[in-house]
This record gives C-alpha cells, sequence and structure tokens, in this order.
C-alpha cells in the first residue's frame, strides 16, 4: 500500500497577501501588488519596481527577541507556519517529534540580513578587511543560513528530518516535493513545507539588473508584469513565503482533517543547457512535466488548470510555452493558463510554494486566477493565458510548473482529495 | 577618447568571459559571429557594461544584443564615443 | 524497503591535504595535514589565523578558462572533484548513460562566498552597474549542482541542499532517494570555502572557531585539550549509481554501497531531552539492515568543542558501549569543511573498506576516560569489517548519518 501526500494547512505572506483570504481575493480580483521600490533609495538602479509584502513584525506578534535574532525571509516563514499549522487543526504537541520533518525553500536565505551587515562591518564598501570585532552570533547564520530550517523546526517541535531545498527560483516547488518524497518513503507523517525570500535588497536587484532580466518598466509599476504578453520586457522582483502542512494521508482522514489536495505527482529535471538561458524548445521543462503526470497517473487531459512560472521574461514565456505544446499536445490550447507572478511579481526560491497556495486554492474555490496586465498578444506565446479577469470554473487537477537558474525544470500535479465533496 | 579596436576588444572579452580553448581569437575575427567565439548573451552584457565605464559611454541594450560580430559591435562603440566626442 | 541498491563507483575530493582521492587518503594515513596560517588576506588582529587552506589548485589547469570568471573558488572545487569523480568512475563522452538518466545533488553551507563579497564591495563602492551578471547565480548555494549538471549534460532529477555542516550526507542520502526513484547516476557531496575576510569573521562570529595559535594544537577532537575546530575549504563529490546499473556497464570499481541514512533534528533548546545525533545513527544502522555490532568503524562529526565532543562520545557510547567501535576524526588535518566534511569523510571511509584500515586522529593525545571511546590515535589501525558509519552535525540540531557497507 504506497502511502499518499495531502496538504491540510495552508500559510500564506505576499504583497498585496496578509494571510490566505487577502491572498486569494488579490488573485482572483486581478489586482497588481507591484509598486516603486521603498525599501531602499532605489534611483541608482534600472529596475526600480517591486513587489513588498506590507510585513510588519510586530504586528505579526514576533518578540522583540525573535525580531532580533530572525531575518526577515525567516519572520516570513515563521508567520506563515503558525498559520498553516493553527489552519490545520492539528495538534503538534500530541505528535511523535521523530515523524515531523521540515522542507523550506530558499534561493538567497538570509540576503537582506547579509547586506544590512556588509554596511556595517565594511564601512559602506570601503573595507575589504571587514572588521573582526564585528562578532553578532547572527552573522555567521547569515553566512551559512541552516537557522532557517531550525527555526521552522523550533516552532513546530520536528525532529526528523530538517533541511533547507536551495534551487534557485524552483526551490518552493522543490521544498514541497521534498516533503512529499519524504512521506511517501516512510521518513515522516508530517512535513512543515514550503519556501521564504525576501529578495528587494540593493545587491540582488543589482546583480538581475546587470543580467537585465527584471523589467525597467519603472514609469508604470502596477503593470509591469506582463507575463506572456508581446510587450514583456522583464520580470518583478518581489518578496514572498508560503508553508503547508502535509500529512500522510491515512492519517490526515482518520482524524478528520480538511483536506486542501493530494500532490499526485512531483518531478524535476535540468536543461543542463546554461545557468541563466533558457531553450526556445522547452524540452527538459516538458519532460518533467510527463513525468510528474505519470506519478499521478493521470492522462494530459485530466489538467483543469495550469499554474504557469510565467516569470515575464522574453526567453521565459516563450520556452514554457513551447514546453507546454510538447508535454501536453493539443490540450495545451484547450485548458487555462496563468501566472499571478503578474499580480504578487516573483519572489525567486519562494514563488514555487506561493503558486502552489494559488493552485490549492484555485482547487478550493473553483476558480482560476488570471494574468493580469496581459492585453498585447504574442504570435509566440498563443494559448489561453486567462487574460485579466478570473475564471469560475471546475478545477479538480492543476498542474504547476517552476523553472530556475542552473538549469533547474519542476513540475507539480495536484489534484482534489478523491471522494470528497468538495 | 580613442577608437575601439580588435585588440582592445579582445582584451575586454577576456577579461569578462575568459577564452574558448579551441577558439583562436588573435586572428581576423572581425566577422565571426561571437556565439562561434564562445561568447553568450551574458560575457556580451558583461562586456558592455565594462566598455561603457572604459569609454563614458551608454550602449543601448537592444543595440548590443543587435551586434552579433565584432566589427558590429566595434561600430556601435566607435560611433557612440564619435558622438560624445 | 526498497529493492535498489546505491553504489558509489567513482571518487573526487579536494581537501587543503590533498588534491584527488587517493592523494588524501595517502595523506590521511601519513597524518599529512593541511592546517596553517590563512594566507587569502592579511589577518593580523583577527582572534583566529589558522585554516585548512587548499594551496595548491591552480583553476586554469583543472577548468577551462571561460568558466573562471564566472565561478567563486568553492564552485572551482567542485567541478574539478565532480570532472575527477566521474573519470574515476569510467562516465565520460563514450558512456551511454542517457542524459536523463543522470542528475546532480550537491550541499552547500556557504555559497560562493568570496565571490558575492567582492561584488558586495563594487555595488557600495563603486555603483549598481559596476556589479557582475555573474553575480546573478555565482553565489546562490545551487551554483555547483547547476555548473556540475551543464557541464556533463546531465538532465535529470538535480537538487542543492542546505543543512550546515550536515548538508553533505544529506546530499548523499538523498542521492540515494533519486536512485531509488528511478535515476541511474547521480553526481553528489558537497564543497565550501569561505576564506575571504568577510566569510572569516563571520565564522568567527559563531564562537566555536579554535583560537589557538599552534597549529599542532589548534584542531583536536575529543582531546581534554579540545578548544574549538579549524575551518577548512574543499570537499568530495561521489559517483552514485544503481548497482544493476553499475554492473552492466562494467563499472571499474564499486567502492561500496550507501546501505543507511538517516536524518534527524535535535529538541528545541530547553526541552530538556538529548540531542538527536544518537536516534539519527541508529535509524541509519536499522536502515541498512545492520546491528551496532556490525559497525567495524565510526568516521565522527568531530566538532573539537568539549561539550559537543562529550555528546558525541555520549551517543557513541550509548550505541556501541563504552570503547565499543574504533572512533576516528581524520578531518583534524583537514579542518571541518563544512558541507564538504561529510562527503569527504565518505570517501575516507569507502576507502577504509576497501584498505581495511582507520587513520588517526592526528594530534589528538589525551581523550577524557569518561567518554568511553576508542579513538583511533598515533598510527593507523587495521580493521576488519564490512560496515562503516560516518556522521555529521550542523549548527542549530541537524543531524546526519550515513552506513556504508562493502559492495
Amino acid at each position: 500500500m504506497s502511502r499518499r501526500a495531502v496538504i491540510t494547512g495552508i500559510g500564506v505572506r505576499t504583497p498585496g497577501g496578509s494571510g490566505t483570504k487577502e491572498f486569494w481575493d488579490l488573485l482572483t480580483s486581478g489586482r497588481t501588488a507591484t509598486r516603486p521600490i521603498t525599501f531602499f533609495d532605489a534611483s541608482p538602479f534600472r529596475s526600480r519596481i517591486a513587489g513588498e509584502a506590507d510585513f510588519d513584525p510586530v504586528s505579526e506578534g514576533f518578540t522583540p527577541r525573535e525580531i532580533r535574532r530572525m531575518d526577515r525571509a525567516t519572520q516570513f516563514a515563521v508567520a506563515c507556519t503558525r498559520d498553516a499549522v493553527a489552519d490545520s487543526g492539528l495538534d503538534f504537541a500530541s505528535l511523535d517529534p521523530s515523524r515531523v520533518a521540515v522542507a523550506l525553500g530558499s534561493a538567497v536565505a538570509s540576503a537582506t540580513s547579509l547586506e544590512n551587515e556588509y554596511l556595517v562591518m565594511s564601512d559602506a564598501g570601503r573595507d575589504w578587511l571587514v572588521d573582526p570585532g564585528h562578532l553578532s552570533p547572527y552573522m555567521f547564520d547569515y553566512l551559512s543560513p541552516g537557522v532557517m530550517p531550525a527555526e521552522i523546526a523550533w516552532e513546530v517541535g520536528a525532529e526528523g528530518p530538517v533541511t533547507m531545498i536551495s534551487d534557485g527560483c524552483t526551490s518552493g516547488l522543490d521544498a514541497v516535493g521534498h516533503g512529499v518524497q519524504l512521506i511517501r518513503e516512510g521518513s515522516a507523517d508530517t512535513v512543515l513545507a514550503g519556501a521564504a525570500d525576501t529578495p528587494v535588497s540593493p545587491i540582488v536587484v543589482a546583480c538581475f539588473d546587470a543580467i537585465k532580466a527584471t523589467t525597467p518598466r519603472n514609469d508604470e509599476p502596477a503593470t509591469a508584469s506582463r507575463p506572456f504578453d508581446g510587450t514583456r520586457n522583464g520580470f518583478v522582483l518581489a518578496e514572498g513565503a508560503a508553508m503547508f502542512v502535509l500529512e500522510e494521508y491515512e492519517r490526515a482522514r482518520a482524524r478528520g482533517a480538511q483536506i486542501y489536495a493530494e500532490v499526485g505527482g512531483y518531478a524535476t529535471r535540468s536543461n543542463a543547457y546554461h545557468m541563466t538561458g533558457l531553450k526556445k524548445d522547452g524540452r527538459e521543462l516538458a519532460e518533467a512535466i510527463r513525468a510528474a503526470l505519470d506519478e499521478a497517473r493521470l492522462d494530459r487531459g485530466a489538467v483543469d488548470y495550469v499554474n504557469a512560472h510565467g516569470s515575464g521574461t522574453k526567453q521565459n514565456d516563450r520556452h514554457e510555452t513551447a514546453a507546454f505544446k510538447r508535454s501536453l499536445g493539443e490540450h495545451a490550447y484547450a485548458v487555462p493558463i496563468s501566472s499571478i507572478k503578474s499580480m504578487v511579481g516573483h519572489s525567486l526560491g519562494a514563488i514555487g510554494s506561493i503558486e502552489i497556495a494559488a493552485s490549492v486554492l484555485a482547487i478550493r474555490h473553483n476558480v482560476v486566477p488570471p494574468t493580469a496586465n496581459l492585453s498585447t498578444p504574442d504570435p509566440e506565446c498563443d494559448l489561453d493565458y486567462v487574460p485579466r479577469t478570473a475564471r469560475q470554473q471546475r478545477v479538480s487537477t492543476v498542474l504547476t510548473v517552476g523553472s530556475g537558474f542552473g538549469g533547474f525544470q519542476s513540475a507539480m500535479v495536484l489534484h482534489a482529495p478523491r471522494g470528497a465533496a468538495v | 577618447m580613442a577608437e575601439m579596436t580588435l585588440e582592445h576588444l579582445r582584451g575586454t572579452l577576456i577579461a569578462c568571459a575568459g577564452e574558448e580553448d579551441s577558439v583562436d581569437l588573435s586572428g581576423d575575427v572581425l566577422d565571426v559571429p561571437f556565439a562561434d567565439l564562445g561568447y553568450d548573451s551574458l560575457a556580451l552584457m558583461e562586456s558592455a557594461a565594462m566598455i561603457e565605464r572604459d569609454y563614458g559611454i551608454e550602449l543601448p541594450e537592444e543595440e548590443v544584443a543587435r551586434a552579433l560580430t565584432p566589427r558590429a559591435l566595434l561600430h556601435l562603440v566607435n560611433t557612440l564615443t564619435a558622438a560624445a566626442a | 524497503m526498497s529493492a535498489v541498491r546505491a553504489v558509489v563507483t567513482g571518487l573526487g575530493v579536494a581537501a587543503p591535504n590533498g588534491l584527488g582521492a587517493e592523494t588524501y587518503w595517502k595523506a590521511l594515513l601519513t597524518g599529512q595535514s593541511g592546517i596553517g596560517p590563512l594566507s587569502r588576506f592579511d589577518t593580523s588582529g583577527y582572534p583566529a589565523r589558522l585554516a585548512g587552506e587548499i594551496r595548491e589548485f591552480d583553476a586554469a589547469r583543472h577548468l577551462p578558462d571561460r568558466l573562471l570568471p564566472q565561478t567563486d573558488v568553492s564552485t572551482r572545487y567542485a567541478i574539478a572533484a565532480a570532472d575527477w569523480a566521474l573519470a574515476d568512475a569510467g562516465i565520460g563522452d563514450e558512456s551511454d548513460i542517457a542524459d536523463y538518466d543522470m542528475g546532480v545533488v550537491t550541499s552547500t553551507a556557504q555559497g560562493g562566498f568570496d565571490f558575492t563579497h567582492r561584488e558586495f564591495r563594487k555595488l557600495w563602492r563603486q555603483g549598481p552597474r559596476f556589479v557582475s551578471v555573474y553575480e546573478s547565480f555565482a553565489w546562490f548555494y545551487a551554483v555547483n549542482t547547476g555548473q556540475i549538471s551543464i557541464r556533463n549534460g546531465m538532465r535529470g532529477p538535480s537538487a542543492a541542499l542546505v543543512g550546515e555542516q550536515a548538508g553533505g550526507l544529506d546530499a548523499v542520502g538523498h542521492a540515494r532517494r533519486t536512485v531509488r526513484r528511478g535515476t541511474r547516476l547521480v553526481v553528489s557531496g558537497g564543497v565550501d570555502s569561505a576564506f575571504d575576510p568577510w566569510g572569516w569573521s563571520a565564522q568567527l562570529a559563531g564562537g566555536l572557531v579554535s583560537q589557538a595559535t599552534d597549529p599542532e594544537r589548534a584542531y583536536l577532537p575529543f582531546d581534554a585539550a579540545a578548544c574549538g575546530y579549524v575551518p577548512g575549504e574543499g570537499g568530495a563529490l561521489l559517483v552514485v549509481e544503481d548497482a544493476v546499473s553499475a554492473r552492466e556497464r562494467g563499472a571499474a570499481q564499486v567502492y561500496g554501497e550507501i546501505a543507511g541514512y538517516a536524518a534527524t533534528f535535535d529538541p528545541a533548546p530547553g526541552s530538556g531531552r538529548p540531542p538527536g545525533l544518537r536516534g539519527a545513527a541508529e535509524r541509519a544502522i536499522a536502515d541498512a539492515g545492520l546491528e551496532p555490532g556490525d559497525i567495524g568503524a565510526v568516521f565522527a562529526d568531530a566538532a573539537g568543542v568539549p561539550a559537543l565532543d562529550a555528546a558525541e562520545a555520549r551517543a557513541l557510547r550509548g550505541i556501541f558501549g563504552s570503547r565499543g567501535v574504533p572512533v576516528t576524526a581524520p578531518k583534524a588535518l583537514t579542518g571541518r569543511m563544512y558541507a564538504g566534511g561529510g562527503p569527504a569523510d565518505v570517501a575516507a571511509a569507502l576507502l577504509a573498506l576497501r584498505d581495511q584500515v582507520v587513520p588517526a586522529t592526528a594530534r589528538t593525545a589525551s581523550v577524557p576516560e569518561s567518554y568511553g571511546l576508542d579513538l583511533v590515535v598515533g598510527e593507523p589501525r587495521s580493521i576488519r569489517t564490512a560496515a562503516v558509519l560516518v556522521l555529521a552535525r550542523g549548527r542549530h540540531g541537524f543531524n546526519a548519518a550515513v552506513v556504508l557497507t562493502t559492495a
């Protein structure tokens, strides 16, 4: 009897989406939460827009000690964990802690804190030989961010396998996939899985400026993230997090848990082509999609909604369109496909988890979120990308995908709990 | 500012992105596509940024992307340095 | 229990006392140390100045020129070590393993830190337009997985894990998981390096780095005079394969099997319950289908900090009984290589199985009786065993254990 993994609790923090309800309201409204950068003086930079979350650790209930020791990304992850745990109704204190695991995704981890510390230690870049007297123990943790999944483990009392998955922009998808693997192989019964990234910091903005991957459409911040649109010219950097309670299915059913969705299949491949570039044919992403559907034992025609990576760069959206056609065949032209990065921006390692949240909520509510800002057609992106307006329809099976620097290509199939009345 | 030569460009490319072992950059490569010389879009972006700093000019992104050979890039750079002079 | 067996068919090691698995192994057996004064910058004024530094790695010799501007020093070691492991395993252009049948799983604790420090400096001293295009990937934790996968055309499932100093063993465990899920071959391991002034300061900020000034006395795992660890750089990459696949393609050697793996996390501070290292070790042994009595040697985590040494000794006593198994810490000769330490220990453990000899824990002379440890000191010790246990712990509570057996 093979073990199955289901999602029983969700927590989300995104620009314009503090909590699951606000997040879903944003997505279904088609409003966008991208704006001019306010976190620092962005005037010297090429791209001056970001998805910034209005996240105040004090209002979130963090103590001064917690705020002092936790990097912003960690705060997001812990806030989402608290929400997910409450949402699941699972009494973690009653669990065998050795059967509780953590799989936390993050691409740039403590980048924000690193940069803040750097300015102090180096006197704003003047000193190569940074001040060795600056011995805050937190500095070790910013260099070596194992503390991030540790905080999640402490939060829920996890003593099973705990790890950070850092696969660039597929971290969030892969972290949940990792959690599913732990449950399926019997290493854990309950997993806190998800991801967090708070990369809206000068060094990260600068590195995407250098490769011209982010959009310089600074005079139109609200509509700058334009996945699949003919006038798209880059992604909008953002921060965010989403965490899930993943449970082994029989245990979830036995305790009468609310089950949002089952993870039917997960697969990842690499394009082994270029650290940042993508070929036009989408071959490896198509292969990941095929493998995920295969594992879920579903025919491609069963997919009701595709939650795309849709970062809004010229190359990605073209690559992804090709991958959908390759893997879904004729069905690619019939199934609605949308990118929520149009609304919440691209939070790097976190977005894969945030997109799983959107996928699961789509199943829960039978609504497909739109791709905002989509108005100019692109002949290379000629599928149904649900322009601007959310759509009411039956959503039982969702395919969500991601693509990341380093060549990562990942796919996950989620479906409504079988036999349940939704 | 003096004109940028192939020699200068060669030095810039190598400094920014190294040298492909199997390619001889010292020959007449003016019309060899950058891709054949082993230089991808990242290499060109990095080199363009260095050229901008060295020559005090702004290289429009789309025009750099369209300059597929050393000759084309040198032409772009030298047109702009002449205009800036 | 999976029917698929994951074996190791190639080793690549980049360590302060040896480049290449055999050189490293010989250095461990002869007690050759790679610890000395850190030479990468002027360390006067820093409270700790000794490191396990790789001094003879000429990047231009080991890597194509075009990879040099875009790689941090740690990535250079990773790419080279992966090359050596693949060559050792006989995997090359003529191999007919399909691209989708090969994956890469690596761990790093610190990312490409030297590289990113330089970029931070350029940003803040000179401005955003001076930041390199390569900063978009050269420092993030997935970089070694990405570069190895590209260089070797590996399109199967890949991953990058961060588990502080236990992450390297988690990568090896995940490689086995990936092979069991159907991928024929996985290049796996870990590498770390952060020897620029900022990386160095950050490591010191952890409070556990030895401030001793004598290289012979700075890192003494399990010694009564233990006073911290010496940071190292480097690590190891291994070729992990489905045993059937290895046999069918006629692999030149099978070093051993990854027979058992487990990971745990310590109870939260203040819980009053014991750390999880013992649990990880016991589970890994059970996972291998073995009993503690089957284990012929233990390659310890060896924090070199008295409280942590005592905790590890307690865990080992609990499983094996007082002086119940030979224990060693060859990392005394290299320093702690963070995510690279576990995989380097796995390489050494496999060679220990091959040669039936355990290297000594260099420099440690006086192990407290209360530890109940049979630490191999002075000279290497002959063993007769088919199973070896490797342990690693990471800051804040990570524990990982791997059991290797003769294939």
